[in-house]
């Protein structure tokens, strides 16, 4: 019991806290990156520009079908064979963009198809461009149906952050051990307190989704 | 015929990042990080994030702080006059030679062991700390030596070479790796495992918080850690080992000891002190 | 790297299998007890409900890494010796579940209401029901989901390394920390994924754009 009652001290509790804003930082950064890159990747794959389309797709699908960790790692350890060093967090922001990325692309190619072909058809008809018919009539009901989906990714993408404590990222989990570090005694009781750190954050994600799901509704 | 295309499209873009990955592989421009840290009037190093009395940040004010960060604090002001700064950036056992390798790194003082292995790919300076591995168990054991290992569940870390020792000299031992050493310790006293080993330095500060756990047999291997330094470059080498050889004789060294490791039970501290 | 590869090739193997064999049976037990959760959450009952929605948003919204060292820890402390590979396809079972409970539950919502009123109004139990006419339909509904939901594992199963359970990214790391060739090493890790992942991706949008 008194291991429970000093692992939760205010500093300790203070400390994880500072790592659950590391995590947040790096997820929301790095879901507003990959929202654009995937919005745009996902375009091009669906434009199926001759080639173009092809290559983007495949490597689309390479990058979604690898465990995050290991693109973790080609961006803290491969990437400075190219002359970019960078830190633990922007490290991570990079990885977890490159890999929401791809899933987001996925996510907004099948939002598009989704939308009714008809009215990519009908838009053009009446004179629109192809890329003014995206804009103005397919992009905005296609993302309308993807709320629910972009929710979940962006809630996968926080929990997705813990894996980078395998680079020592000052985020929530890596906070974690440092605390039980100071005494091994702390582990369950560091592991309950970040288990529902975590939780609150996610699950008021997808408590908001559901709210919003049903206005739109 | 589709099917065809679509095989061919993957084996050609495998073959791509094969080819990409060799080249990724290419060394360091050969810079000269002694006149680099000069410039920026900053060591950059490598340290440990969460070991007790070596390398651990401090839930207080996020500073790292151990015997280490300090030892190489002491070793930044030798080489780069009063004024210079030590920057620590944290790795663990697994990081820490990419990093050293790419670069993001100067130097690692991390626990780690000098090593026929790695001194194919780095460079070391002379021993900071001379450190054995030694096994950990509860009190009432019936383990009193690493031979009595045979048979036996072993817990330690990932990424170390604890593992490779324990293989060497108890064979039959079973061996369990966790993700750090905390875990390693909470599964020993789970009775995952009979003993944990690592270094004794390491086992002494997973001690100070469990006194129903004592360190037996002593150290059965001398594995000294050393200051990892990349390869090719000898005057940060020179530079580090002079920084060290005065701090060891102006009485810094033996004070750093005694304030890391002066009072942890199952530890003499004598035995590490330099003269 | 083709030299590490050869060096290194028993280790990848066993890694691989260890790596196959772990998201093989979190896929099957994650399926039972996915299914079970997604039925206690359409059931009549309240309490049932209330279980199977609490035992959902649960895991389904804590880290994976996080759930697997805590049952690892947990169950090695007050339950039973087991090693990493066990206690990372726990980690893996109870995590998938969640959402295979979610995948399930949203299946079995869209088999018509009526279908479910019509077999009780003709006799029927609720399991009977459940059995002979919602849950198949359900099922039909839910394999393609299913299918993302394996790749999902296979992936996952990397956080195995964190608790030393003899999987393929466990080997890497290990190949990595002793050949020192990184990068490489990762390469070659990543190959192996992809050679489970990539086909079974490639196979399930061949089978969406056929449904479609």
């Amino acid at each position: 019991m008194q291991n429970w009652i000093d692992a939760y001290s205010w500093i300790n509790i203070r400390f994880l806290l500072q790592g659950l804003e590391i995590t947040i930082l790096i997820s929301v950064i790095s879901v507003v990156l990959s929202f654009i890159f995937g919005s745009v990747l996902g375009i091009i794959r669906y434009a199926k520009i001759p080639y173009f389309s092809r290559i983007i797709g495949f490597i689309i699908d390479v990058i979604r079908n690898l465990p995050l960790l290991l693109i973790i790692f080609f961006t803290y350890f491969g990437l400075p064979a190219f002359g970019f060093k960078p830190d633990t967090i922007p490290a991570a922001i990079l990885a977890m963009t490159v890999f929401e990325s791809m899933m987001i692309a996925e996510i907004i190619r099948s939002g598009i198809l989704a939308v009714d072909i008809g009215q990519m058809e009908a838009s053009r008809a009446m004179g629109m461009k192809m890329g003014q018919a995206m804009w103005h009539v397919v992009l905005p009901q296609a993302y309308k149906k993807m709320i629910p989906a972009l929710v979940s990714q962006f809630i996968s993408l926080i929990k997705d952050t813990s894996l980078a404590t395998i680079i020592v990222v000052p985020e929530l989990m890596q906070h974690g051990q440092v605390v039980y570090g100071q005494n091994p005694n702390y582990i369950i009781p560091v592991f309950v307190a970040m288990a529902i750190m975590y939780f609150v954050v996610c699950y008021a994600l997808s408590l908001l989704s559901k709210v919003i799901d049903r206005r739109m509704a | 015929m589709k099917r065809f295309k679509y095989l061919s499209l993957i084996i050609t873009s495998l073959l791509l990042v094969l080819t990409l990955a060799g080249c990724g592989t290419q060394p360091l421009s050969s810079q000269n990080v002694l006149e680099n840290d000069k410039k920026s009037n900053t060591i950059t190093w490598g340290v440990k994030a969460d070991q007790k009395l070596i390398g651990l940040i401090d839930v207080k004010d996020g500073q790292e702080k151990g015997f280490e960060i300090d030892l190489a604090k002491a070793i930044t002001k030798k080489v780069l006059g009063k004024n210079g700064n030590a920057k620590f950036v944290t790795v663990t056992s697994q990081s820490r030679i990419p990093l050293l390798k790419n670069g993001n790194i100067d130097a690692i003082i991390a626990t780690m062991s000098i090593l026929p292995d790695r001194k194919k790919v780095i460079d070391f300076s002379d021993s900071y700390f001379d450190a054995g591995q030694s096994i950990l168990v509860k009190k009432n054991s019936s383990i009193k030596s690493v031979k009595d290992l045979n048979g036996k569940t072993v817990t330690s870390a990932v990424g170390s070479n604890s593992v490779d020792n324990i293989q060497k000299i108890a064979p039959k031992a079973r061996v369990l790796q966790l993700p750090d050493f905390a875990q390693a310790l909470t599964a020993l006293k789970s009775g995952q495992g009979d003993a944990m080993t690592t270094d004794n330095v390491i086992l002494a500060g997973l001690a100070v918080e469990n006194p129903d756990y004592k360190l037996v047999g002593g150290t059965f291997t001398t594995e000294p850690y050393g200051i990892g330094i990349n390869k090719g470059q000898p005057d940060f080498r020179n530079a580090i080992n002079k920084g060290l050889a005065e701090v060891i004789k102006d009485g810094t060294y033996n004070k750093l000891i005694m304030k890391w490791f002066g009072n942890v039970p199952g530890f003499d501290y004598k035995e590490v002190l330099r003269k | 790297m083709i030299k590490l590869l050869v060096d290194n090739w028993s280790a990848f193997i066993s890694g691989f299998g260890w790596t196959v064999l772990s998201s093989l049976l979190a896929l099957f037990f994650s399926l039972i007890i996915g299914s079970l959760f997604a039925i206690l959450e359409v059931m009549p009952s309240k309490v049932a409900r209330v279980i199977g929605n609490v035992y959902v948003e649960v895991f389904r919204n804590i880290p994976l890494l996080v759930i697997t060292m805590f049952f690892y820890l947990v169950i090695t402390l007050y339950v039973v010796k087991i090693n990493g590979f066990t206690a990372g396809t726990i980690g893996l079972t109870i995590y998938t579940s969640a959402f295979i409970a979610e995948t399930v539950r949203s299946g079995i919502n869209s088999v018509d209401v009526g279908q479910m009123e019509a077999a009780r109004a003709q006799g029927m139990t609720f399991w009977q029901a459940m059995q002979n006419v919602v849950l198949p339909q359900a099922f039909k509904l839910v394999i393609p989901p299913l299918g993302n939901q394996f790749i999902n594992l296979v992936k996952n199963s990397s956080v195995l390394a964190f608790v030393a359970g003899f999987d393929l990214m466990y080997q890497g790391n290990a190949i990595a920390s002793t050949t020192f060739e990184t990068v490489n090493t990762y390469v070659v890790v990543g190959l192996f994924y992809l050679v489970i992942t990539l086909p079974i991706s490639y196979y399930m949008q061949h089978l969406e754009r056929k449904l479609a």
